[in-house]
């Protein structure tokens, strides 16, 4: 037990920042049955604000600056990139989501100049030390499921209980019909993009406090996995990104475990393929016919 | 109105390749190779700087420019054949993987250089190499540690040390100096440089009776802490990390959260502000091998400290502060060794550039620069310094060679 | 008919043109020059791209697993091609690799030097093609039956799969693990490039205009109506995704031969975008689409655009703003601009012989008679 602790606690955690990405692709992809390329990169812009406000203003400003930046990026990116398409082929949407991906990337490459961002400034206390169970490791690491399953569940009681939940369920459900009752469309996919957005950021914030280098790289790979934790758990399900999060933080974590850390990355990947072949509604889907 | 706009588009890009011939045309014939008739009357010789500056290398690319620009500014001209001749940078940038290399090499024929500097990484490098080769214009690289960059082409030559010299002192520090009989290593899949130094440790360190464990991680990992923790559990007293800069940081971030009692040992790759910024505070012992000691050169140290202050692009471009990183001084002496095969030549012709340069020797800032046969550095020692965490500045332990 | 004739003559002088441009260039220019090595680049992403073309543009299939497919047809043709003497230096960590036979060198034994290693280095590309068609059929049986973004996303997981699978190091006397194969064969001139990629490009344009491309289309425009037709939905898929990963696999083995080393770092997502962004650029369902802008995306980026990212453009200098990465923001914003705005690319869903035709209305009536 002692031998494979740090792998599970250090899951748990992974699966925790992993969560926090998945629900933004869960919840747009719910309601536009669009995967956002770019959400993975709205993450990295999250770090990389957290790198320069934190290095330049006091941390009560720089932390909710990181917040409002994000998600008036991931406000702006559906405005731009997808508002306009709304009624055009999916592959289109599917093409423009790329092309911001892309473009973020390249943009944060002028500003950065290519280097990775060290997080010169962390955030202090959850950044230090501690020791449990006989297990050293970093405050965050056991700060980060927590509090995503406390974000989780005032998210879901924000989409169950408020009016604004409803209408995303609504759109959810039928986008037209939705539209037809009354439903402000739009404003209620720029609060999806809003929130996942919101959640991203805190995902950043924790993330690049665990691991403190922002490269303009660093949003795809979390990116894409938290993805596959959303396919994987039933996409459009929020407790199914959680929990695909949460399963795929561990057995990532546990492969390198065992020795083959070669292929870490490639079963996550092999965990998607599979999925879909078998049961392409993940594990909380719901039955939607036009997905497979 | 379609129709109008596609002719359009294809009118543009049938001028464009027009614009391209009329381009590469005037370039072969207005500059011819031993003048280069600057407007103003000044006579001008042109060094190619073939480096990546975007993509996975982009980072070190850059800090090795800035030993290039440096030393230009303090040496901007040449005497050759009794004539002072204005010394240019041509900078191109080759954005780190192999696909992007030859055009970017062509690019810089194009510019009718005489001879080129770079590059960061091996694969790009045997990339050019090969459009070098073809035009007869010898390459000096600086810090790219493959063999076979200089056994497969008579125009690369090359002033660093190479991987199994490397791996090979590295694996002589852990076993005889630090005492260590079981390492482990961590190299990116996918990156020859890592692989490559991993490999002659590996043989090194278990040629001396030690035992290596080796794992790999994927490209874009940011979580080392299971890596740490296998380390751990696998009884190292290393663990050896060749890797790139970024992950460098993260593997020291990682090992201090996870509290690994050993030592880290890091490549040339580490000696680099922003990995040694990320053990300050940190309860971590790191040792690494360079070509270059800060301090070595007091000169050259105060003069690029107040180069790089005063520059606020290369700043940036240094990461946001004036430490020296090895490939920077690297940089720096690649652009005097060049410089000395322009003057024993006395021609900017390449051919004539070739072959002086093998005859080369030039005392830099990094040590004495002698080719050998292959065109490699001879170089018999590396410096090994260790991080003070409570400074932030390396400090000097010895100088090592293989034995 | 004489319209279309007429296209036919148009389209085969257009080619001859272009092979003549590209034998002038090679006669004119040395083959270190830059005009050479772009017009290679530009020719090999026209043949990838109008290979993606041919499965999202025409069969109306998202894959974005292009790259995969390339880095399967790279590594066929190094392992295949490299000399037997050169093996002991390539597979430097592996005692010479498990091959020990080389193709150009095996077809040189008996159709003399010349002759012989240039099929032997065709064989290889091909057998780089059949491979990734292999693959492509494997992965097919699965995958194909996903949708759009799933697809999309599953082929693209694909292609991660089996780059960690060739930087394994236990593969490593076949694959030489994560270092770098080099020292093949590589054609000389520009000339050879734009000659084989054009006959494939042929190959292509003729396949779509047959009763299979025919198919393909109906599949992409509507997938009901196209079974109800009788189309064998799962057959055509599987097929238009076959043969656009054979092309990419030929493709890939030409980039190698470009780029004078293989590593399979390279072929990531990003390739795949990029070709992706080709495509687009060009006009999903266009190959003179596809194949202008990739020479226009190359051409541009490689050579023409450099001095955005070094400080003078156009003779204006300003080197705070045309710094490191400004060439890829501005590309990328044009981009964005193509496809929020410009959704048909250059040249939408036409061909060049389309502009011939006065009338687009009565040419589409045509079309359809035809």
């Amino acid at each position: 037990m002692r031998e494979i602790l740090p792998y599970i606690i250090n899951g748990i955690s992974v699966g925790g920042q992993y969560a926090l990405i998945a629900i933004g692709y869960t919840l747009v992809y719910g309601i536009l049955r669009l995967i956002n390329f770019a959400h993975g990169d709205v993450f990295m812009v999250a770090g990389l604000v957290m790198v320069y406000a934190t290095t330049a203003l006091p941390m009560y400003i720089a932390l909710p600056l990181v917040l409002a930046v994000t998600v008036l990026l991931g406000f702006l990116i559906e405005r731009v990139a997808y508002k306009p398409l709304r009624n055009a082929p999916r592959m289109s949407v599917m093409i423009s989501a790329i092309g911001v991906s892309y473009l973020i990337q390249n943009l944060a490459f002028y500003i950065t100049g290519g280097v990775p961002q060290p997080v010169s400034t962390p955030i202090p206390w959850i950044s230090n030390n501690v020791v449990v169970l006989g297990v050293s490791t970093k405050r965050v690491t056991l700060i980060t499921p927590v509090l995503t399953i406390l974000l989780v569940a005032v998210l879901v009681y924000l989409i169950k209980k408020t009016k604004i939940g409803m209408a995303m369920r609504a759109a959810a459900k039928d986008f037209e019909a939705a539209q037809l009752m009354g439903i402000k469309i739009n404003s209620v996919i720029s609060f999806t993009f809003v929130i996942g957005s919101f959640l991203a950021a805190v995902g950043a914030m924790l993330y690049f406090t665990n691991y403190p280098s922002v490269a303009i790289t660093s949003g795809g790979m979390p990116g894409l996995k938290a993805f596959v934790a959303a396919v994987f758990g039933g996409i459009g399900s929020i407790p199914g990104a959680v929990v695909g999060a949460f399963i795929i933080g561990l057995c990532e974590e546990l492969i390198k475990g065992i020795g083959y850390t070669t292929f870490s990355d490639a079963f996550t990947f092999a965990l998607l393929i599979a999925v879909l072949c078998v049961k392409p509604t993940g594990l909380f889907g719901e039955k939607v016919t036009d997905k497979v | 109105m379609k129709k109008f706009w596609a002719m359009m588009l294809s009118l543009v890009m049938a001028l464009s390749l027009l614009a391209g011939c009329g381009d590469s045309g005037s370039g072969s014939t207005g500059s011819s190779q031993d003048s280069g008739n600057a407007s103003d009357g000044a006579k001008v010789v042109k060094i190619g700087v073939f480096e990546p500056q975007t993509g996975d290398n982009g980072a070190g690319g850059k800090q090795e420019i800035l030993g290039m620009q440096y030393a230009n500014t303090v040496q901007p001209t040449v005497e050759i054949g009794g004539e002072t001749y204005e010394v240019k940078l041509e900078i191109v940038d080759n954005r780190t993987t192999a696909e992007n290399g030859p055009s970017a090499a062509a690019e810089l024929m194009n510019r009718d250089v005489s001879i080129v500097l770079g590059s960061y990484g091996s694969g790009v490098s045997i990339a050019g190499g090969k459009v070098f080769e073809e035009a007869g214009v010898p390459a000096i690289g600086v810090t790219c540690t493959n063999p076979q960059v200089t056994s497969d082409y008579d125009c690369y030559f090359r002033i660093c040390f190479l991987d199994p010299f490397q791996g090979t002192v590295l694996a002589n520090y852990a076993y005889n100096e630090l005492g260590v009989t079981t390492a482990y290593t961590l190299a990116m899949l996918g990156s020859d440089y890592d692989q490559g130094l991993v490999h002659y440790f590996k043989e090194a360190f278990e040629a001396l009776g030690g035992t290596v464990v080796s794992e790999d991680f994927p490209e874009g990992s940011a979580n080392f802490v299971s890596y740490i923790n296998n380390a751990k559990s696998a009884g190292a007293g290393v663990i050896f990390a060749p890797v790139s800069t970024n992950y460098a940081q993260l593997i020291i971030e990682a090992a201090a959260a996870q509290g690994f009692e050993g030592s880290l040992l890091g490549s040339d790759t580490w000696d680099n502000n922003m990995v040694l910024e990320s053990t300050q505070g940190k309860a971590i012992n790191l040792d690494i091998t360079t070509f270059y000691q800060e301090g070595g050169n007091a000169d050259f140290d105060s003069g690029i400290k107040e180069w790089i202050n005063a520059n606020a692009d290369a700043k940036t471009n240094n990461g946001g502060n004036d430490m020296i990183s090895a490939v920077t001084a690297m940089g720096y002496d690649a652009y005097f060794t060049a410089l000395e095969a322009i003057k024993a030549a006395g021609s900017t012709d390449p051919a004539a550039v070739k072959a002086a340069l093998p005859s080369v020797s030039y005392e830099g800032v990094s040590g004495l620069i002698e080719f050998d046969d292959i065109g490699d550095a001879k170089r018999d020692a590396a410096y090994i310094k260790t991080a003070n965490t409570e400074t932030g500045a390396w400090d000097f332990v010895k100088v090592q060679g293989v034995n | 008919m004489t319209m279309k004739k007429k296209q036919t003559i148009f389209m085969a002088a257009v080619l001859l043109l272009l092979l003549a441009a590209s034998i002038a260039v090679d006669a004119a220019l040395p083959s270190y020059h830059i005009a050479v090595k772009v017009i290679e680049k530009a020719t090999v992403y026209a043949l990838v791209a109008v290979s993606m073309n041919l499965l999202n543009g025409f069969t109306g299939l998202f894959s974005l697993g292009q790259a995969g497919f390339m880095l399967l047809g790279a590594y066929a043709y190094g392992i295949l091609t490299i000399p037997v003497a050169k093996r002991e230096s390539v597979y430097q960590y592996f005692d010479g690799g498990a091959i020990h036979f080389s193709l150009p060198e095996i077809f040189a034994g008996f159709l003399g030097e010349g002759v012989g290693s240039t099929v032997g280095m065709l064989a290889a590309l091909l057998v780089g093609g059949l491979l990734a068609a292999v693959f492509a059929y494997l992965i097919g049986l699965p995958v194909l039956r996903l949708k759009s973004d799933y697809l999309a996303i599953a082929t693209l997981g694909f292609a991660e799969i089996l780059k960690a699978f060739f930087q394994w190091n236990a593969l490593g006397p076949l694959t030489n693990g994560s270092n770098l194969l080099k020292s093949y064969p590589a054609f000389e001139n520009a000339t050879a490039y734009v000659l084989l990629a054009g006959v494939l490009i042929t190959f292509i344009v003729l396949l779509i205009n047959s009763t299979y491309g025919r198919a393909f289309k109906a599949i992409r425009d509507d997938e009901v109506a196209a079974e109800a037709m009788g189309i064998n939905l799962a057959k055509h898929k599987r097929m238009s995704f076959v043969i656009s990963s054979f092309f990419a696999g030929i493709g890939g083995g030409m980039l190698a031969m470009y780029a004078g080393t293989i590593a399979a770092a390279p072929f990531k997502s990003t390739m795949t975008y990029e070709i992706l962004l080709i495509v687009v650029i060009g006009g999903i369902g266009s190959i003179t689409g596809s194949i202008l802008a990739s020479f226009l995306y190359i051409f541009s980026s490689e050579w023409l655009l450099r001095g955005l990212d070094s400080g003078t453009f156009l003779g204006i200098n300003a080197p705070g703003i045309f710094k490191n990465g400004f060439r890829m923001a501005v590309f990328s914003v044009i981009i964005m601009v193509i496809v929020l705005f410009f959704r048909k690319g250059i040249m939408g869903d036409k061909e060049l012989p389309d502009l011939l035709n006065r009338r687009p209305k009565q040419r589409k009536k045509g079309g359809a008679v035809k």
